[in-house]
């Protein structure tokens, strides 16, 4: 299926089945819900081509991915990579190293990087196969939720996208 | 005697982490430890009192990079164990999905990991600043592979969509159309691979190796087939365990394959090629003869080419197979639990990956033992460093650790199914 083109991006990166690495999923189901006009809001595994092909051409992409870090569980950083790199430490492990923020980079050096480019980075607690989120995962992606509905809005002529 | 000790603290491009340690005295290299931290084996402990039907997915979850791997040995296995035989378009959807995780996996070794190596960037990143249309091309190839895998496995990483029999759900005729164009970029994309690859500086070195890979009748292995050296070896998966063994090492903890009193081995591409070459397809053997690489190739720097030709062999049959697709009757072979025990043997990208597995009566797993590729490379991934290190040792100590780092990238370990940390340490003595 392909996917849909659309000028503001919420995507959800990381393993569903692995504990609180299922918080951008999480958020994509809360940003989903509330059915933002122009925003599309999509979970992906973080593989590395299929996340470059996906931004390619999006005026203004969130990534929201769990962090492993060694902050409290919880914590929510918002990091604006169109900026500077995302910090090495910044996310849980992805598949091989190659993941959200190899592809935010690659997408850097081949001058596909969305002009807005921010990744909410969601420090987890645990990531056994099969757990649930924890509990202040679970607020945090509320949070989390609440904050990127307010940024898109607060945003230009939020007005003039397209339908989602 | 001056001492000088040359450590890398994280060695990047390779698949999970691990470390390594190179002692050289009066200049010649001594020892060479590929050290590994953590045991891989907790999947087996963990298979343990499932039910057989389960295994495919749980042995998805080892790599994110192999899951087809893990899935298809493990069903070869549980079939065996249940006396059932899968063959036509079920048979041939296996292929095809295996096709789709060649493509992915080789493809993301040779543009994003190793390619570097021989046109002197840091990585993917850097390489990528200068080459972005090889770096798209890159991309575009991969995703084909997980498109296959998408659309067989019913996602890209970890597929859902295998069970012991054959499927959950298997594609139409139609859902293929699609695809099938962009195999075709895909197939065209891959013999310019091999010829982008061919044209990097290659160190010429080579080793007596004993080459191990399946291979059978009528084919290029990727399910089936005997288990062959190029030293006489010829078995099957359920007699594996006779002809290899695992030794515990003091420096891992990771256990190292060895064969059975001949000692180490080499399996993957490069094992694949040797023994299967007149298996290829025509197209990919043209491929590869079109840049001067024969039936035998002993130099694991070539073996990104070798997987090129892969790649190349991948696309093609996946063509062939979604050509002479016919939907099967059934998704899937039923099968009844009963005691027993099986074996399966298959070509992972990185090479041959044994499963065997005793079942209960009742379908729970009473055992489970599982022989990655990369586990059966260890030992040669130190003896190479031990053979050709020692010809650097007059390079800078940055050149030296890249030349290290290359010479076990070109095996593309997937030390993720057993490792957690790769350090490179060169003590000079």
């Amino acid at each position: 299926m392909a996917a849909q083109k659309s000028r503001i991006l919420v995507i959800g990166v990381g393993h569903p089945d692995r504990g609180d690495d299922a918080v951008g999923k999480e958020v994509v189901a809360l940003m989903q819900r509330m059915n933002l006009p122009g925003v599309v809001a999509e979970h992906m595994n973080g593989e590395i081509a299929a996340l470059i092909d996906r931004i390619e051409g999006v005026p203004a992409v969130f990534f929201v991915d769990a962090a492993l870090s060694g902050a409290l569980p919880g914590k929510v950083r918002r990091i604006d990579v169109a900026k500077r790199p995302l910090p090495r430490e910044s996310l849980a492990a992805s598949t091989h190293g190659l993941g959200l923020a190899q592809a935010i980079e690659l997408a850097r050096s081949l001058g596909q990087l969305p002009p807005t480019c921010i990744v909410y980075a969601i420090e987890g607690a645990q990531f056994e196969v099969g757990a649930p989120l924890s509990g202040a995962i679970e607020r945090a992606a509320q949070q989390v939720a609440e904050q990127l509905r307010q940024e898109i809005v607060a945003m230009d002529s939020p007005k003039v996208v397209g339908n989602a | 005697m001056a001492v000088k000790t040359i450590k890398v603290d994280y060695l990047a491009r390779v698949e999970g982490e691990g470390a390594f340690s190179v002692t050289v005295r009066n200049g010649k290299v001594q020892k060479a430890e590929l050290k590994i931290f953590e045991p891989p084996r907790f999947f087996e402990s963990f298979l343990r009192g499932r039910q057989y039907s389960e295994a495919p997915d749980i042995t998805a979850r080892i790599c994110g990079i192999c899951p087809v791997a893990y899935q298809m040995s493990s069903v070869h296995a549980m079939e065996m164990a249940l006396g059932i035989k899968v063959d036509g378009p079920l048979r041939d959807l296996r292929r095809l999905l295996y096709c789709g995780e060649w493509i992915e996996s080789h493809v993301l070794h040779i543009y994003m990991l190793h390619a570097p190596d021989f046109l002197g960037y840091q990585g993917a990143i850097d390489m990528a600043k200068d080459h972005g249309d090889l770096v798209k091309r890159g991309l575009q190839l991969k995703k084909i592979g997980n498109e296959i895998m998408e659309l067989l496995g019913g996602r890209e990483i970890h597929p859902i969509n295998v069970r012991v029999g054959g499927f959950y759900k298997v594609p139409k005729k139609r859902d293929f159309a699609p695809l099938t164009e962009r195999l075709k970029w895909a197939r065209d994309a891959a013999l310019e691979t091999v010829r982008w690859v061919s044209t990097f500086d290659f160190p010429e070195r080579s080793r007596d190796y004993e080459f191990v890979s399946l291979r059978h009748p009528d084919e290029y292995p990727f399910n089936e087939g005997h288990i062959v050296s190029n030293r006489g070896l010829d078995t099957d998966a359920a007699h594996y365990d006779e002809h290899f063994e695992e030794i515990h090492v003091e420096h891992s903890t990771a256990l190292h394959s060895r064969h059975r009193g001949a000692g180490n081995y080499l399996v993957g591409p490069l094992a694949r090629y040797n023994l299967n070459f007149d298996k290829l397809s025509p197209l990919a053997q043209e491929a590869a003869k079109g840049v001067g690489l024969g039936p035998a190739c002993t130099n694991p720097y070539r073996s990104i080419q070798v997987r090129a030709v892969e790649t190349v062999y991948a696309c093609d049959e996946a063509l062939r197979i979604i050509d002479a697709y016919r939907e099967p009757e059934r998704p899937f072979v039923p099968a009844e639990p009963r005691a027993g025990i099986g074996m399966g043997a298959t070509e992972a990208p990185r090479g041959l990956i044994w499963h065997r597995y005793r079942i209960e009566a009742d379908g729970a797993i009473a055992e489970a033992r599982i022989v990655p590729p990369t586990s059966q490379n260890q030992p040669s991934i130190e003896e190479d460093l031990r053979e050709y290190v020692g010809g650097w040792l007059d390079l800078p100590d940055e050149e030296l650790k890249h030349r290290c780092e290359q010479t076990i990238r070109n095996y593309d370990p997937c030390i993720s199914c057993s490792v957690h940390f790769l350090r490179l340490d060169i003590d000079r003595g």
